[in-house]
């Protein structure tokens, strides 16, 4: 069947900002999908709330829309763009969740859209957790044995049915969110409830538990003739119970017969018919008992998700443009297997290697978090690896983690065992290190279910871990196809084998290489993929040949359709050297990737490869205090007092001669990781105590100043000249991770004399730096005075929200000044300014990890980023709060408890939201202050005070928005059980004054103008997009 | 790394040496590789492997032991298995023995520890041709000479070798007295004798060499022509024979089955490069437009009426046969070969793959439905 021509315009819709269980791979299946509509002679409207993506780069779609993923700017989008179509099935549960609002309220049927790829029904009865169940039941597939609660009361009813343990999952939400198990009668309540509140319908699923059955994923494609294949099957290391987001995962299947397997293939294909996915991509999970040949289906999701993206780069198969033409009317067998070209896209891959997919883990980001794994998803990330054999793409993929510390293990060995027992971000540490203290298979086994097999593969593994590595590496294709046909692209994965027989064709052109930025973490994500991306477009667009290497299968870096040439690779020293050993490239790019190539640039340097850009030395010296300051002095600039110490009895003798209060942290850190500020000598002791121990690195000592506004600015740099992208000025006072921080540009409230220093600051720094490329300078502003925080020669973070709110790539320039260029050919403008105002709001994931406290400091948590664009800043900064998750209230009532340092400036917005016609609520020392003031405010308890308290009302629901500057951190204290509280209900959360004034004055402004109007990048910047 | 103790050489030279790990003893015979990442053990105890040695692309060969429940006939009949990391436990539940340990137990030699995909590539663009497995002790001159007495492929009648000395009858497993079916067993798998009983049909197997008249004494309703190894241009005396039964009974057949009823209709096998065999070959119905995901097992095909080597279009090729009016029915799209036939006129069916799977997938399971249900129909 051929392509539809009864449409002309697609509407796509992005998953939003990266969170827990939705991040990079939506941006990959998303740019496929509006790369090939495109193709297919479509135009294609684009709605994602998340700069830092490849698809809302102006050139991917026809339109692009950065807005808030909701109903209501939805709407906006669609009445004005008039699409024929909605394709819900690429944008993870975000979009599938609003497609399917857009289609109750009616706004679908209104404008005349079409849901293709999957229809309402489709999507409700995957989603449905009872017509899910019943479906499966009359397909004839067995399913764990459930009930369904909406309350408590039902919960406990269905205890007798279902048993214990008992699984609990909330219906429609992403990653499993509020998901838990439940051991024992006691927790039933804790964790049921969780579940219904979690549940946007308070639903939960009460569900028998196959907790230690082994758990498989196959991945579905179906056509409009019915044509179905699977795409690649993946297990889980880690049998059923731990999410499989969270587990260790190796594809194709390995411990399944040919029969089991194909009894697996079988359900999978009646699953996606039963659940009437027309066309598309689906993942179907499945438990399965070896030992009995039970199979149970555990859930579908019928649309394209972070497995089906792992499927499609452990295969070559991409899952996302096949789906996209499905849904416009194609027929597998008429889609182009894109790596052989000769055979179509209507087969099952044949995979001749192993692949092993490793979680990436954050817990020491969230301190008090409950470590365990469970249902409910809690990696930040992802590492994969391709080996020839399990044993090496499972050691490959340990090294791709790039884990900060080591684990440290329990000296007895009871505890070990414990240890690997439980499902923990560290169980396969632990597991090794019992396999090397010789515990047998089959007790490891009887403590986990791990198959046997995985274990006496470990087993070996310990027992000589260079057995894999020995020989000659040889690189090897991504073919689908075992070789059985030649293979035309070129996606390569290091293999060792006893004589080399490499596979690379290396033309003559000359070649420069990419260094990715490995697995997503917090510090260390989407961002910098988008950097790399572009940096290898700008290689491509110079004649050469572009070559990445990364190993994260989340990412649009590792699409092979993104380079000349994908190697699959962890990035390390070696590895990476093994590539540059045989591409010989010209240079290799080390400032996109964040931190991870960084740490690599002076190993390469050292073996003879060439450092494209920002050498090494500015690197250090940007990086050590020691080169770092004197610099800063020579410029006459200022910087906060500092000091390094190499040992914490160093450190407690210098601080007091650099002044508390102090911002203490490790060299070497990217997010903020281990950085604190304290107040004390007492603070610092405790601090190094925790910290220290576990780095061995020099220890930073830096006066931290109280209440001044930071500011981030994002340059280009050619040694001659320099070329300001972008001034960002925080919302939050300094003290917040500028990763976690709102920011608006252009700054809001700085006067042109200051603006005008922090250019000439960055000036002088990028310049005296010598740095060729990108550079960003973060600045303080303290009692009038500029003060120099950091510089970074390297791409950052804020470089993609920038560049968008500019509309223009800045590191495709920086790219093009490593490939030789100079600025001043790039004829850039003079002033960036375009009448709009940009707002960059951070997204947390605070309700991932119950017990750590939801506040903001110097240590980054962010897991995101959304932007919001408007013509001034209340309305761009309500737009982000929206588009974050946490949309601001019009009414109601707002609960504020502050500092008392806080109360004046609190007053003033209190008084505001009065007039606004809030109702104020507040502990009683604030209630008084406003009171006074002349604002009515009602005194409610503190939680000491006894109930109802502070934390009752917010948990009745009787609260719309929360203001609670801290006094204090950490449990036990009222703010933290209220910010713990207010997360738990998905209630706007505010902790600095700074950010409790934008919010009023947001509100303010849409109290006047009404919802805020959509815009797209195209509007903004004519100019600025290519033709394509 | 572990020193070498056997190699692989292949008669153009090529040479990868890795770890012994079957019977210590040397293979030859024509080195053929499968795709299919699951079925080992039904695959080296597929009769049409006979006469070959199997490399599998796969490199972790063994995962789960093996079992009888798994045997596609009474024995091993591929020579030798190569693999790049071969794995002898006996812990996966359904295990009744580690596969090494069972292969070295049946004297089949085999060797791991190679570069299975490099001695793929290059079967691949030189075609599959004898060669073998051999001990580190077995010099390469000695290795030649034994690969050079293997007669080639091409023109070889191993049915022979696999067919039953006597005829063996077989109830249908559902206890119904469904269709009878006269197979001419050139070595059948049990997977298709399975579906078929699994149908209430009943089947005798006859050895390739019976007659048309010992075929029909029983008076069966159908005859069914099975999967076998070797050349179908070399066993003219089973194609003789169904000439004789083409009209006077349905003829269904699979893969050795399909080739040599479509001899029998008037057209020719030639050899392929390097054989399909694998479980991942989309095969298209041209009569119904559907793909389905086949096992495949074949180094021989069938050419089209005019000599065509592929079917360029998506509709069936019809053609006038001594038999009255035929199809092709299904063409591979990896490839465009030729992979089923329907005769119009009479009642008569093949097909080229496998859709007893066994390994592989189950897409094509209906096939089974479709010949028992137009037995009884014609019975």
């Amino acid at each position: 069947m051929p392509r539809r021509d009864d449409l002309s315009k697609i509407l796509l819709i992005g998953s939003g900002p990266i969170v827990i269980g939705q991040a990079a791979e939506f941006d990959y299946s998303g740019t496929q999908a509006c790369r090939v509509l495109r193709q297919e002679g479509y135009e294609v409207v684009l709605v994602n709330s998340n700069p830092a993506t490849i698809m809302t780069d102006p050139e991917v779609a026809t339109a692009t829309y950065v807005e808030p993923l909701l109903p209501g700017p939805l709407e906006q989008v669609i009445a004005r763009e008039r699409p024929d179509a909605l394709l819900p099935t690429l944008g993870g549960q975000t979009a599938l969740n609003l497609a399917k609002a857009l289609h109750e309220n009616g706004t679908l049927e209104r404008y005349g859209v079409e849901l293709i790829g999957a229809n309402y029904d489709a999507i409700d009865r995957a989603e449905d957790r009872e017509r899910f169940r019943e479906t499966m039941i009359d397909a004839g597939l067995r399913v764990p044995r459930s009930r369904i609660a909406h309350s408590l009361t039902e919960a406990q009813a269905a205890l007798a049915d279902v048993g214990l343990p008992m699984i609990v999952r909330p219906a429609f939400t992403l990653g499993g969110t509020g998901g838990g198990i439940v051991y024992s009668e006691s927790e039933l309540a804790r964790v049921v409830g969780r579940g219904l509140d979690a549940s946007p319908i308070h639903q939960v699923l009460l569900e028998e538990s196959v907790l230690g059955w082994g758990e498989f994923e196959l991945e579905v494609m179906r056509d409009r003739t019915d044509n179905v294949v699977i795409v690649c099957s993946i297990e889980n290391l880690d049998p059923m119970g731990v999410h499989t987001g969270d587990s260790v995962c190796v594809a194709p299947q390995q411990t399944l017969t040919d029969r089991q397997y194909q009894a697996l293939r079988d359900q999978a294909i009646t699953v996606i018919r039963a659940i009437g996915v027309e066309t598309g991509g689906s993942n179907v999970q499945f438990a399965v008992n070896a030992a009995t040949d039970e199979i149970v289906v555990i859930e579908m999701n019928p649309r394209v998700s972070r497995s089906s993206a792992l499927a499609s780069k452990a295969t070559g198969v991409p899952i996302a443009k096949i789906a996209a033409r499905l849904a416009v009317g194609y027929t597998l067998q008429e889609i182009p297997n894109d790596i052989t070209r000769a055979t179509p896209a209507s087969f099952e891959p044949a995979i001749d290697y192993c692949v092993v997919k490793w979680p990436r883990f954050a817990f020491e980001k969230f301190p008090g978090a409950e470590p365990g794994l469970t249902t409910h998803m809690k990696s930040v990330g992802e590492a994969m690896a391709i080996g020839r054999t399990f044993k090496q793409a499972f050691a490959k993929a340990l090294r791709s983690r790039e884990l900060d510390s080591r684990p440290v293990f329990p000296a007895d060995d009871e505890t070990l065992l414990e240890r690997v027992a439980g499902a923990s971000s560290e169980r396969f540490d632990h597991l090794l290190e019992a396999l090397r203290r010789g515990h047998p298979v089959a007790e490891l086994h009887r403590r986990t279910s791990i198959d046997p097999w995985f274990l006496h593969e470990l087993a070996e593994l310990v027992a000589d871990p260079q057995a894999p590595f020995a020989g000659e590496r040889t690189f090897k294709a991504v073919d689908t196809c075992a070789a059985e046909f030649a293979a035309s692209t070129p996606y390569y994965y290091s293999g060792w084998e006893r004589v080399a027989s490499n596979e690379v064709r290396r033309g003559e052109r000359p070649s420069v290489v990419i260094l990715g930025s490995g697995p997503n973490r917090i510090g260390q994500g989407i961002e910098f993929d988008y950097c790399c991306v572009h940096a290898a477009q700008t290689v491509r667009e110079s004649g050469r040949d572009a070559v990445m290497i990364n190993c994260n299968p989340e990412t649009v870096s590792t699409d092979y359709d993104t380079s000349d040439r994908l190697y699959f690779e962890p990035l390390t020293l070696d590895d990476v050297l093994g590539v540059c050993e045989l591409e010989q490239p010209e240079g290799v790019v080390v400032q996109f990737g964040g931190q991870t190539p960084l740490k690599l640039a002076q190993g390469l340097a050292d073996a003879g490869v060439r450092i494209l850009g920002t050498g090494t030395e500015a690197i250090d010296i940007a990086e050590d205090r020691a080169r770092f300051g004197p610099l800063l002095d020579g410029l006459g600039y200022k910087a906060p007092p500092y000091a390094t110490a190499t040992c914490a009895q160093e450190a407690l003798h210098r601080a007091p001669g650099v002044g508390f209060p102090l911002l203490v942290r490790p060299s070497y850190v990217l997010g903020g990781r281990a950085m604190e500020i304290v107040y004390s000598v007492d603070g610092l002791r405790g601090y190094l105590e925790r910290v220290v121990s576990e780095s061995g690195r020099d220890i930073y000592l830096d006066r931290f100043l109280e209440d001044s506004i930071e500011v981030d600015v994002d340059a280009l740099c050619d040694r001659e000249d320099v070329w300001i992208g972008g001034i960002m000025q925080h919302v939050e006072e300094a003290g917040v991770h500028s990763g976690d921080s709102a920011c608006v540009l252009p700054p809001h409230s700085l006067g042109e004399d200051m603006l005008q220093q922090i250019r000439e600051q960055t000036r002088g720094i990028a310049l005296a730096l010598g740095v060729e490329g990108l550079i960003n300078v973060q600045f303080a502003i303290h009692d009038g005075d500029l003060y120099v925080i950091e510089a970074n020669p390297r791409a950052s973070r804020t470089v993609p929200f920038v560049s968008k709110a500019i509309g223009l790539p800045l590191a495709k320039l920086a790219c093009r000044i490593l490939l030789g260029e100079r600025i001043a050919d790039f004829g850039l403008p003079r002033d960036t300014a375009n009448g709009h105002v940009c707002v960059k709001e951070a997204v947390l994931p605070f309700d991932r990890f119950a017990g750590a406290d939801a506040l903001l400091g110097p240590e980054m948590r962010s897991t995101g980023e959304v932007m919001g664009i408007a013509r001034d800043f209340p309305t761009a900064f309500a737009k982000a709060q929206a588009a974050a998750g946490s949309r601001l209230p019009q009414t109601g009532t707002v609960f504020i408890t502050v500092a008392d340092r806080d109360k004046p400036a609190a007053t003033g917005i209190a008084g505001q939201l009065h007039d606004l016609g809030f109702r104020l609520i507040a502990t009683r020392g604030t209630a008084q202050a406003l009171n006074r003031m002349g604002i009515p405010a009602q005194a409610i308890n503190k939680i000491g005070e006894g109930s109802p308290h502070v934390v009752d009302w917010i948990e009745s629901g009787s609260v719309d928005l929360v203001i609670n500057t801290p006094v204090g951190t950490g449990a036990r204290t009222d703010g933290y059980e209220i910010r713990a509280a207010a997360v738990a209900r998905r209630i706007p959360c505010i902790t600095t004054l700074s950010g409790g004034m934008a919010a009023m004055r947001a509100i303010a402004a849409a109290a006047a103008h009404g919802e805020p109007e959509v815009v797209s990048l195209q509007e903004l910047y004519p100019e600025a997009t290519p033709a394509s | 790394m572990k020193p070498a103790t056997a190699y692989v050489l292949l008669e153009d030279g090529f040479r990868l040496d890795g770890l012994a790990c079957g019977a210590d003893a040397p293979a030859v015979g024509e080195i053929v590789f499968t795709t299919s990442m699951s079925g080992y053990q039904e695959a080296i105890s597929d009769p049409s492997y006979a006469g070959q040695l199997i490399a599998f692309t796969y490199p972790q060969i063994g995962n789960y032991g093996v079992s009888s429940a798994a045997m596609e006939s009474d024995r091993i009949h591929a020579r030798a298995a190569i693999m790049r990391a071969a794995v002898d436990r006996d812990d996966a539940p359904s295990a009744e023995q580690g596969w090494l340990e069972w292969l070295t137990g049946c004297g089949v030699p085999a060797i791991t520890d190679l570069d299975t995909r490099a001695l793929v590539r290059h079967i691949r663009d030189a075609g599959a041709m004898k060669g073998g497995v051999f001990p580190a002790r077995v010099t390469e001159s000695e290795a030649r000479a034994l690969i050079e007495a293997e007669p080639p492929m091409a023109g070889r009648d191993l049915a022979r070798d696999v067919s039953p000395g006597d005829a063996v009858r077989l109830d249908s497993i559902t206890g119904s007295s469904g269709p009878l079916l006269a197979v001419i067993d050139t070595g059948v798998k049990a997977s298709i004798v399975r579906e078929l009983r699994a149908r209430g049909a009943r089947v005798t197997l006859h050895p390739c060499t019976a007659s048309a008249e010992e075929l029909l004494a029983e008076d069966p309703d159908a005859i069914f022509l099975a999967n076998g190894p070797g050349d179908p241009a070399a066993v003219d005396y089973v194609v003789r024979t169904v000439r004789e039964l083409v009209g006077r009974r349905p003829v269904y057949g699979i893969c050795l089955g399909h080739q040599l009823l479509c001899r029998a209709v008037g057209l020719e096998t030639y050899k392929l490069p390097f054989g399909h065999h694998g479980a991942n070959h989309p095969v298209k119905d041209l009569t119904t437009g559907r793909t389905e995901i086949t096992s495949q097992n074949h180094g021989f095909a069938v050419l089209g009426p005019g000599g065509a080597r592929t079917i360029d279009d998506d509709r069936p090729v019809r053609w006038e046969t001594d038999f009255g009016a035929a199809e092709l029915t299904h063409v591979n799209l990896y490839d465009r070969t030729v992979e089923g036939l329907r005769l119009l006129d009479v009642p008569g069916a093949t097909v080229q793959y496998h859709p007893e799977a066994g390994p592989g997938p189950h897409d094509s399971l209906y096939l089974f439905d479709r010949f028992v249900s137009e037995i009884a129909a014609n019975a």
